[in-house]
């Protein structure tokens, strides 16, 4: 805050100096006073994003270090157990990383942790773009960037998980041959172009750095690029609130407010990662030694965002498998790839299908609160637990072990709720859904039950209820809650039949359905119950009458 | 940019929907360091002390860097690495606390509205912009001269070939390779001790006593080319059961020596080895995918994703007593692949 002429002076030099190379005003003009919206749920991507610094940064002080080269040589380093060992450099260069540079596993557990953290926080992220609505027009595109963002992140770690050839990785990615050997017709010629040939080979570590350090991390950069320039282009969503339209966006500035805000945050995030990789061990590959094709450990699993392809592998039944004029069908196997197709396949499309179905091309900036579309929050939240099923069963055996009980009962249940349990979701959370949206309507013409019992002259008891700030109210009322569209005809006079379809499907989506509360049943409500609701009370309370633009302000 | 600090109600024009009227953004309520000097004192004091904080972990981390030096124990490691940890976490985490303070209690909190305008540009913009498009279009004749146009799309289109083509060498093409091991009439069955042996420890058919499994691997692995390749194929799973129990179909009578069976180790679901043999049962689990095999049944799948039994290697007994291979396997080994029926082993 110093004005000293002094100081002045100088800044104005060395602005001056930026300006006329740069033209740096205009960005300052631009977005300088951007508005972003504070709440918790939009800081999810800047968890990503911060993740992904830390993984930039601490990924490349590893590279210093790693040799991704599998040539076969013996360990003579500091950690005795392994000493003499024949492992591959890449091994060995891992263990040096590890054990001899100062700092270095502090290194390797930072960047694996970060992994970890940028695709949990990306997959939230997701959810709640998701279950608000927010790739709604004119979002639909950066919906579709974030999406291959998660396919990137999931090739990012799954080329970084391999790299070290331990015992694990070694393990995870024979797994991946075999993946890629079941696939019908080129499957085997895939298996060896990946691997310069056979099993394990000793191409596939050097390969798997180069889309690890450069390919991967090049595309989401770029991704990351788009998908921040889209937020710029749109302008961020924001709840609905009072004050908040379609055609504003509330919040703080990006100077100096937001800039403050989210640069902490990184900080933090940052400091978070720190403590967690210097206090928890993850992927100690000095105990699993270096690969071997032939031994395993039990209770293997992946890094958690793989966990669903691999539950999904186990899950499969053998009789999957076919053969048709001796060709083998593997579909137990490769049907693994083709859930990850519809999955992602399914999220790219969605926008364009409740777009379609809803017949909704109007701009959105207001995000829907999840129980004011019980449909969409339902066929999220199926969608969800037809992951988490996948994703718990590739701990299947653990919790087996754990709970004591039988491993192919664990997998019989987990294979039943493979088919029940994004059904039961659906229905539950549908029904959940409506019953919040008819407590809010409730809430809007009944209030808030105060707990105060009075006595009306004529002798009657009834609770005190207090009326809803109109603020507050506000958010309860102002939605649509949109009926299904019927067929029509086009111009022609004609049906068609996707319209038709189309009708089935918005028939399908909006059929039960809860209305916001209008102001006409608000009056009424308070016509009839005159005593429930205490006039006075709501007047005092909210500064002016129900519904009308509060003068105060 | 029209961004303008809000005065109780919102920028534009307020909505009605479902008979409301938006009420408009709530007052602004100023927070105690807005209105108290002492208050924003107090606040900035407690900034300040985060940043120092911050100091004191990077000092931390530095002094940690070259008191907590490894040195090969992993007690010395652990405790290197929480220091590291902590000190990082201090200087980076307090430095996130102190700014983010300071923005809740001296960064001006007051909302601020901007208008949103229309993503497509004006009527005018676009205008410009199809002339533009239309004009480059005229003077680069792309639409007179179809025959540029198509030549040039062709050109393009197969330019990225060449790219495509020098990808041919990332890998052999598989040939037999999937169809053989270095199993092969005679060949003694080794102790597998981990890795690429440089002594082989053939097994004597009568170290292996009722109830025994042996992890097994070919006499020679290491003289052969790539070992790590023919071990991941080659490995073997060597029970002895008593010989009642075992269910002997036909044409394999003598691949068994008095109990004794060999198996393929690589599970024929996607390849981890099937290292998990329950003695009770007689059962063998991929401990990757769950997949069972019943060794009293030739491995049969019993349960879990994997379908083709695992392939049994037949042994024998030499003159000198050792366990030895009749052959190579009568089936590929590993997991299923498209060809797996369009050749048949050398056994």
């Amino acid at each position: 805050m110093s004005n000293t002429v002094t100081d002045s002076k100088f800044l104005t030099g060395s602005a001056r100096f930026v300006e006329s190379r740069t033209g740096a005003s205009a960005a300052v003009k631009e977005f300088g006073r951007k508005i972003f919206p504070a709440h918790w749920s939009f800081m999810l991507g800047e968890v990503a994003l911060y993740s992904f610094i830390v993984l930039l940064l601490s990924g490349t002080f590893l590279t210093l270090w790693f040799k991704p080269a599998m040539g076969e040589m013996h360990y003579e380093g500091s950690f005795a157990p392994l000493r003499g060992v024949e492992m591959s450099e890449a091994y060995a260069s891992t263990l040096n990383i590890s054990f001899e540079i100062r700092g270095g596993l502090f290194l390797r557990q930072l960047h694996h942790w970060a992994a970890l953290l940028f695709m949990a926080a990306l997959s939230l992220h997701a959810l709640r773009i998701f279950f608000t609505g927010a790739y709604r027009k004119p979002r639909e595109l950066n919906w579709i960037v974030g999406v291959a963002l998660i396919a990137m992140g999931m090739a990012a770690g799954f080329t970084g998980y391999s790299l070290p050839d331990d015992l694990l990785s070694g393990n995870g990615l024979r797994i991946i041959d075999g993946l890629l050997k079941s696939i019908p017709l080129v499957g085997t010629y895939v298996s060896f172009f990946l691997f310069g040939g056979e099993f394990p080979g000793t191409d596939i570590v050097s390969r798997l750095y180069t889309m690890h350090i450069m390919l991967v991390p090049a595309v989401l950069i770029a991704l990351i690029g788009v998908h921040l320039m889209f937020v710029v282009i749109h302008k961020h969503t924001q709840w609905p609130g009072a004050g908040h339209t379609e055609k504003n966006v509330v919040g703080e500035p990006v100077l100096p407010t937001f800039a403050a805000k989210g640069g902490g945050f990184l900080f933090m995030i940052f400091s978070l990662l720190c403590l967690i990789a210097g206090l928890f061990t993850i992927n100690p590959i000095w105990n699993y030694g270096p690969y071997d094709p032939s031994p395993v450990s039990a209770g293997t699993q992946p890094d958690w965002y793989i966990g669903w392809m691999d539950g999904f592998l186990r899950l499969m039944p053998g009789w999957l498998e076919f053969y048709i004029a001796g060709y083998p069908i593997s579909f137990n196997i490769f049907s693994a790839l083709l859930v990850a197709a519809v999955l992602f396949g399914a999220m790219i499309a969605w926008p364009f299908f409740e777009a379609w179905l809803t017949g909704d091309h109007r701009d959105h900036n207001i995000l829907e609160r999840p129980r004011n579309n019980p449909t969409r929050t339902a066929v999220g939240v199926a969608a969800t637990v037809w992951y988490l099923v996948m994703w718990a069963a590739a701990s299947g055996d653990l919790i087996a072990v754990f709970f004591h009980m039988s491993l192919n009962d664990v997998t019989y249940v987990l294979r039943t709720l493979f088919f029940l349990g994004p059904i039961l979701g659906y229905i539950v959370t549908r029904r959940v859904c409506l019953g919040l949206q008819r407590k809010d309507r409730e809430l809007v013409l009944h209030g808030i039950e105060s707990g105060q019992i009075i006595r009306l002259p004529h002798g009657e008891y009834q609770e005190r209820h207090i009326a809803v700030d109109p603020h507050a109210r506000w958010k309860l009322t102002a939605f649509e809650s949109p009926a299904p569209v019927p067929a029509r005809a086009n111009a022609k006079g004609v049906v068609p039949r996707s319209e038709r379809v189309r009708a089935k499907f918005a028939q399908f989506f909006f059929e039960n359905r809860v209305e916001p509360v209008t102001k006409d049943e608000l009056d009424a409500a308070h016509h009839d119950h005159h005593g429930e609701v205490e006039g006075g009370h709501d007047a005092e309370l909210a500064g002016a009458g129900h519904g009308e633009l509060p003068k105060g302000h | 940019m029209t961004s303008k600090d809000h005065d109780g109600a919102a920028g534009g024009t307020l909505d009605t929907v479902n008979g409301f009227t938006d009420p408009g953004l709530p007052e602004h309520k100023p927070r105690i360091t807005d209105v108290e000097p002492a208050a924003a004192k107090v606040a900035e004091r407690q900034v300040a002390a985060w940043f120092i904080l911050s100091m004191i972990g990077t000092i931390w981390f530095i002094v940690s860097y070259f008191l907590f030096a490894p040195d090969g124990s992993l007690g010395r490691l652990r405790l290197q690495n929480a220091m590291l940890g902590i000190g990082a976490a201090i200087a980076l985490g307090s430095v996130g606390i102190g700014i983010i303070l300071w923005a809740k209690t001296l960064i001006t909190d007051a909302e601020v509205t901007e208008d949103r305008h229309s993503i497509a540009g004006s009527a005018e913009d676009q205008a410009i912009a199809l002339e533009i498009l239309n004009q480059a279009k005229e003077e680069s004749g792309i639409a007179r001269r179809p025959l540029l146009r198509n030549l040039l799309i062709a050109a393009v289109a197969i330019a990225p070939l060449p790219a495509v083509l020098v990808l041919r060498d990332l890998g052999p093409l598989p040939g037999d390779a999937l169809f053989r091991t270095l199993w092969k009439q005679g060949v003694r069955l080794c102790q597998d001790p981990g890795g690429v042996p440089e002594e082989d420890r053939p097994i004597k058919l009568a170290d292996v006593t009722i109830g025994s499994a042996f992890h097994v691997i070919p006499e020679k692995l290491r003289e052969s080319e790539d070992p790590l390749n023919e071990k991941a194929k080659a490995a073997v799973l060597l029970m002895r059961i008593r010989p009642e129990e075992l269910n002997i179909e036909p044409g394999r009578e003598n691949w068994s020596i008095d109990g004794v069976v060999a198996y393929s180790k690589i599970c024929t679901h996607v390849g981890c080895p099937v290292a998990l043999y329950e003695h009770q049962t007689h059962h063998l689990l991929c401990p990757c995918h769950q997949s069972t095999f019943d060794v009293t049944n030739h491995c049969k799948v019993i349960f879990g994703p994997a379908k083709r039994p695992l392939p049994q290697l037949p042994i024998a007994v030499d003159s000198e007593g050792y366990l030895v291979a009749q052959s190579d396997f009568h089936e590929p080994v590993g997991p299923t692949f498209w060809e797996i029926h369009t050749r048949s082993t050398d056994a």
